[in-house]
């Protein structure tokens, strides 16, 4: 018992911090919504669409991600070659980039003065833009998932025991069956904590979609737009608070799904 | 089923350019149980991995499963069985999946891989452990495992990279009995690496004792204990440190010593050790070198007191340095 107050007193001073710095802040960010700030999410179907759309984008991304950094990190996990590490410096490079700035790269590969644009033309054919459609917000928004995603997946890759590999070899297995039955299980936990951030940082990426995202609405635009532009409080308030409890509860599902390793 | 295995002139270099192992000539019979036994670093596994085809050797080096060269054929084309030291079960199966996963990958009907799982499991009394994950079993039981999943698929060769090393004691010694027994039941060709020489005496038909990517001498136990071909094999079969050089000719085992209290002796104990079976005891002679003798217990025997040594019939070995 003594020792149960002890903790207690020793745990409050980050109580009083989680307390005051989030709990707080959060559940005046639910009731700010108010009533009308939810029934007009309800009412308008731009606010739902746009929600709807912000998932969708998300989980595309994601799975993009996870395919593209799952294949790039088993391979740099178990392949020693010369240029590998700078190789690896080069793909973790946009963890230092803000979101406008990939947003800007995108532009300046598929905008309408870009360098595909540019290429198109010249082969004689149509001047091929994208870079504001959906197609160029996925861009940006996998160009700055992989790192993150790559190197989580490369650490649990470069633990998985080798000779797991080679007791599924000696026992007849193929490559394929070796990367269904070891690897991709092996690595499997952190596919899900690696996608779960991904998927939780690309619905709320606001730079990238800033710059690109003239023709799609994503929610985070929705919310700067109705917060700074029509002064509506009480609508981007509800709005936040659905982002975050929608994020949250994919999040939740992938923690359930990877035995607690998820974020 | 089990077949004779040949290595031709394998050696194997590094990336690096290290010599893991010196060309070497090899020839394991059919059914036959062989050591390879060394310190860490003397070449075993790697030997082991040229024969399951885990590493390629050399230019100019040749693997031969029973006279049909296999030298490049890849280790999931060459029907061979592995256990590991680390066990290397498969986490995300339970233990009936994990020992019938070679059938499974294979092909093999699924009630006649069932069939086969259920005698796997009765033989190495897992039965009531089929549906357990593997992290729910102990490491002696997971090492069973390992081992049936190793045998379901009938394979020509076993080949077991220290599998006993991650055991304690008593428990390393009861599997060794039960590999044993299942070595002598399957008849097969089994090549086993340990640096345990208790261990190497016990399993093997015959033994290779390797010394830095060399084998230093092929023979049975007896062969090596009795006749090493040189100091190394001398000093490693046998508890370590047991054998005494003198002049670097001549090799006494310390069980071979008689030790007689004599003020006149040329030598002196310096300690004495009881372990139950003998009494080991250290003596020193007046020119300064020290020599070991296994005897039987005698309160006599103390530090500081003079004796001589006497030696047990023909125990002198020669053995080239």
């Amino acid at each position: 018992m003594h020792d149960r107050l002890r903790a207690g007193l020793l745990i409050a001073p980050a109580l009083a911090i989680f307390l005051a710095f989030f709990l707080i802040p959060l559940g005046y960010l639910a009731v700010a919504g108010g009533a009308g700030g939810y029934s007009a999410i309800l009412t308008e179907p731009r606010f739902l669409r746009s929600l709807v759309s912000t998932l969708l984008v998300a989980a595309a991304t994601t799975v993009i991600t996870l395919f593209i950094s799952t294949i790039m990190g088993l391979f740099l996990a178990r392949v020693r070659f010369r240029g590998r590490s700078t190789l690896l410096a080069l793909l973790t490079l946009p963890l230092a980039f803000p979101g406008v700035v990939v947003g800007y790269l995108v532009i300046m590969l598929a905008g309408r003065q870009g360098l595909i644009a540019e290429v198109s033309m010249a082969l004689g054919g149509d001047r091929i833009v994208f870079a504001y459609s959906l197609a160029g917000l996925l861009l940006g928004y996998v160009y700055f998932s992989i790192p993150r995603t790559l190197l989580t997946l490369m650490a649990a890759a470069e633990k998985l025991d080798p000779r797991l590999e080679e007791a599924a070899r000696s026992l007849g297995a193929s490559p394929f069956g070796v990367l269904r039955d070891v690897l991709l299980p092996g690595i499997a936990p952190a596919m899900a904590a690696a996608g779960a951030i991904c998927f939780a940082t690309a619905t709320g990426a606001f730079g990238t979609a800033f710059a690109l995202a003239s023709r799609i609405d994503v929610l985070p635009m929705v919310i700067y737009t109705e917060f700074t532009l029509q002064a509506n409080l009480a609508v981007a308030a509800a709005l936040s608070f659905l982002l975050g409890i929608a994020t949250w509860a994919v999040l939740a599902v992938a923690r359930g799904a990877s035995g607690g390793a998820a974020a | 089923m089990s077949i004779a295995i040949s290595l031709r002139n394998c050696g194997k270099t590094w990336p690096g350019g290290a010599r893991g192992l010196l060309p070497i000539d090899m020839e394991i019979t059919a059914g036959e149980t062989l050591v390879l036994l060394g310190p860490s670093g003397c070449g075993k596994t790697t030997l082991l991995r040229l024969i399951a085809g885990l590493e390629l050797p050399d230019d100019g080096g040749t693997v031969l499963f029973d006279g049909k060269e296999v030298t490049r054929l890849p280790i999931e084309r060459r029907n061979v069985g592995m256990v590991f030291q680390s066990y290397a079960l498969f986490p995300n199966m339970d233990v009936a999946a994990n020992i019938g996963y070679g059938l499974r990958v294979r092909g093999i009907p699924k009630n006649e891989t069932q069939k086969r799982v259920a005698e796997m499991l009765e033989m190495m009394r897992l039965t009531d452990f089929r549906h357990r994950r593997i992290d729910a079993l102990s490491g002696g039981q997971r090492q069973r495992v390992a081992l049936a999943r190793a045998i379901a698929p009938r394979p020509q060769v076993l080949l077991l990279d220290e599998p006993l090393s991650a055991l304690d004691a008593r428990l390393r010694d009861q599997l060794r009995q039960e590999i044993d027994a299942l070595l002598r039941a399957l008849g097969i060709t089994a090549i086993y690496v340990t640096h345990d020489q208790s261990e190497a005496m016990a399993l093997g038909d015959r033994i290779c004792v390797m010394e830095a990517g060399r084998i230093a001498q092929i023979g049975s136990g007896r062969d090596l204990y009795h006749n090493p071909a040189n100091e190394f094999v001398a000093h490693f079969i046998g508890d370590a440190n047991k054998n005494v050089v003198i002049n670097g000719e001549v090799i006494l085992r310390p069980e071979d010593l008689r030790l007689r209290p004599n003020p006149n002796g040329a030598f002196i104990i310096t300690r004495v050790t009881f372990l139950g079976p003998v009494l080991r005891v250290m003596v020193r002679h007046d020119d300064g070198q020290e020599l070991r003798a296994d005897v039987p217990d005698d309160p006599s025997l103390q530090p500081g007191t003079q004796v001589e040594v006497i030696l047990r019939k023909s125990s002198l070995m020669a053995a080239e340095r």
